[in-house]
């Protein structure tokens, strides 16, 4: 298919594979970001063609995952109430809250519907006339300004029954908190290419720049992130640490401005609880106070709700690269897809899903010599 | 700035308690469907027939050999590009009959009615049953008519068991797979899943994309002309390829190596896919074919499935290997290997 079998050329695979050997003199420890592009380094299994020396590490970019628990105990306290029509991307449905997911609730009458985008539930809630339509809005910098574009769609249609429940997340004070972290490893990020694409990069270079840690924008095709690892290995064998943008079809240093406007217009910067991670700071977004008639917090009254997450997997450690999903014990015993134990088994995007579903068997014996 | 530095909490989720209900996924044909037959199906009517767990039944009466089979269709909406329920019916039926080698002969229909369908509706889709009976040279001898209150079904529900004869010599089962036996795909993988899906969803690609459903009996019979040493057959309906090969990996207790490159996907379904975040190998297939046959045959077989309207683009795909028994893996356009795994429940589109 063209624009996207060119970045699957195994031919030019090979030779970006060949340079990256070239350049390599020691080991290096690399992290992307994205869970899409965890996904395409998985699917791909483009580890396996890599030298030893670098050592790829998978990011807390998936947004299913870093969902926080109590967002999801009031998604299906929300979805359950007969009043309500409860609209969702596909993969939040499966999430374990405390007690049960949406799923469950759909199974027990609860109206879950499952759209592509928030327009749809917007034109639900047109066509449902007084009934509730909530939307659960989540993700990163890359849905929100659709988010915010359906707020300012039913403000200005005068939809009075639709609104949305915010868990908006951020990347760069997430790359902030791991690279202050006393255990941080990764010495060079594949930046978000999405992410990127409406935000720019100019945010990363201030963090390059503090940390003096090598940053490339990164597609999320085979050979994108081929090169993309090229890139920074060159940066990290130079001893240079700047951005770089790899993503160019997409990306550019000042990103989507009318998308940064209408997420300013709706959003503001708040804190936000990460699952598996914790809180950290001016990391997320919620609706800014002139807009609270379509926060469905507010109107259900939960904004006081909060669930606490025991001890019980190694999900942060993943998810900030200390340990690969085989290292964790219940890797794929008592944890899978059907019953996950953390969230990043969940999401195809999540680390542990994506180790789970393509590497199982490369990845059992990695963790037994690991 | 050291006071700034902290670690991760160490937090996660506890797992959920004990499946207590039927969710969606059960019906997906994946692990969760698995688990159901496995766990309340399997346990209630244990026999050594129904163990095999094929997509029929093979059974001897007096020296003949009868395969016999059941389906439920519940497709939404009734009707989709290149098909309908009532075709659907048939084709779905008279496979799971194929799969085992044999010429279908009689069909039953049920037809459980949500209250309020439209009578012009129902006609259609009787109509279009009828045909699709008649060109598969299947009788509809038996049938039964249930309606139930508005809000009770999706307007309108089919169940279709079928009877065929299995030739002499003919063996095919889920189990028969061999080391080194060769693995055929009959053409296009992902139209029907896409068809249906687009239709539902209201989204519209440039080309339009178009059922495959079509009875493949005749394609069988083509191949069993060829030799009758065919091991096994599978049409990956539900669940898609991956799923067929999975079942077949864990019954034979062999690996199974699929070359990706080498799997015809029609562009528009890739595309669809692409946008989607869907993976073909996923995709409902309602008019394709997977066979297992010995290296030795497998291009005589081959060349006579292409002979067919139903196999002209059908395609070597993998081979039955020693190694990794249970799983299947996949040599991808990078020339690097992966797992291609049961998914769990419904394939979900993926958030961004």
């Amino acid at each position: 298919m063209k624009y996207i079998d060119e970045y699957r050329d195994e031919r030019i695979a090979r030779a970006l594979v060949a340079q990256i050997a070239r350049q390599v003199t020691r080991p290096w420890v690399l992290m992307e970001i994205c869970g899409g592009q965890t996904h395409t380094l998985m699917r791909y299994a483009i580890d396996e063609l890599l030298p030893p020396a670098i050592e790829l590490v998978h990011g807390p970019g998936c947004p299913v995952c870093v969902t926080p628990l109590e967002i999801v105990d009031k998604a299906i306290a929300i979805a359950s109430r007969p009043d309500v029509t409860f609209v969702s991307y596909g993969d939040m449905l499966r999430v374990p809250g405390s007690r049960s997911d949406l799923f469950r609730v759909k199974a027990s009458g609860g109206d879950v519907r499952v759209v592509y985008s928030p327009t749809d539930a917007l034109r639900l809630a047109r066509a449902q006339g007084e009934r509730r339509v909530v939307f659960f809005a989540i993700g990163f910098e890359t849905t929100a300004p659709a988010n915010a574009m359906a707020v300012w769609e039913a403000r200005q249609a005068g939809l009075k029954n639709f609104s949305l429940l915010v868990s908006h997340v951020l990347v760069p004070p997430a790359i902030r908190l791991l690279l202050e972290s006393p255990h941080n490893r990764v010495q060079g990020f594949i930046a978000p290419g999405h992410v990127c694409t409406v935000m720019g990069y100019r945010e990363y270079e201030a963090l390059s720049r503090e940390f003096r840690v090598p940053v490339v924008v990164g597609g999320f095709e085979p050979l994108d992130l081929l090169e993309a690892i090229a890139m920074l290995v060159a940066q990290l064998e130079e001893g240079r640490a700047e951005v770089e943008n790899q993503y160019v079809r997409s990306v550019t240093c000042e990103g989507n401005r009318p998308a940064q406007q209408v997420m300013e217009r709706i959003f503001e910067v708040c804190d936000r609880k990460w699952r598996g991670i914790g809180p950290i700071p001016q990391s997320g977004l919620r609706l800014r106070p002139e807009f609270t008639a379509y926060d469905a917090e507010k109107i259900f009254g939960l904004e006081d709700a909060s669930a606490e997450e025991p001890a019980e997997c190694i999900s942060a450690e993943v998810l900030q690269g200390l340990k690969k999903p085989v290292q964790c014990p219940a890797f794929g015993q008592r944890c899978t897809p059907e019953n996950p134990l953390g969230a990043p088994m969940v999401s195809a995007e999540g680390a542990c899903a994506a180790y789970y579903h393509y590497r199982r068997q490369a990845a059992a014996t990695q963790g037994r010599a690991a | 700035m050291k006071d700034r530095k902290r670690d991760f909490q160490l937090s996660c989720p506890l797992p959920l308690p004990a499946r207590d209900m039927v969710l969606l996924g059960h019906g997906s044909g994946g692990k969760l469907t698995a688990e159901l037959i496995r766990d309340v199906f399997l346990p209630a009517f244990s026999n050594p027939i129904l163990a095999r767990l094929d997509d029929q039944a093979v059974v001897s009466l007096n020296g003949l050999r009868l395969a016999f089979t059941t389906d439920s269709f519940v497709v939404s909406p009734l009707f989709f590009p290149g098909g309908d329920i009532g075709s659907l019916a048939v084709h779905g039926t008279v496979n799971d009959l194929a799969m085992g080698g044999a010429e279908p002969l009689f069909l039953s229909a049920a037809f459980i009615i949500e209250e309020g369908l439209s009578l012009e509706t129902l006609a259609r889709v009787v109509a279009s049953l009828r045909q699709a009976a008649t060109e598969a040279g299947v009788t509809v001898v038996t049938g039964d008519t249930k309606v139930v209150e508005r809000g009770s079904g999706d307007g309108l529900f089919i169940n279709t068991s079928g009877l065929g004869r299995v030739p002499d010599g003919v063996l095919l089962s889920a189990d028969q797979a061999r080391p080194g036996d060769q693995i055929l795909l009959s053409g296009t993988i992902g139209e029907h899943g896409i068809a249906v899906l687009a239709q539902r969803e209201g989204l519209e690609f440039d080309i339009p994309i178009v059922s495959d459903t079509a009875p493949l009996h005749t394609l069988v019979a083509t191949m069993l002309e060829v030799t009758r040493t065919i091991h096994c057959l599978r049409d990956p309906t539900r669940g898609g390829l991956s799923s067929a090969l999975n079942e077949i990996a864990a019954r034979s207790r062999v690996g199974i190596e699929m070359d990706e490159r080498a799997i015809p996907v029609r562009e528009e379904v890739k595309g669809a896919c692409e946008v989607l975040g869907l993976d073909p190998l996923y995709v409902a297939n309602e008019g394709k074919l997977i066979a297992i046959v010995e290296a030795s045959v497998a291009e005589a077989v081959l060349a006579a499935m292409r002979q067919h309207p139903l196999g002209r683009r059908a395609q070597l795909i993998g081979r039955v290997t020693d190694a990794h028994p249970g799983l299947v893996t996949l040599r991808t356009a990078l020339g690097t290997s992966r797992i291609v795994d049961m998914l769990s429940g419904d394939q979900l589109p993926r958030i961004c």
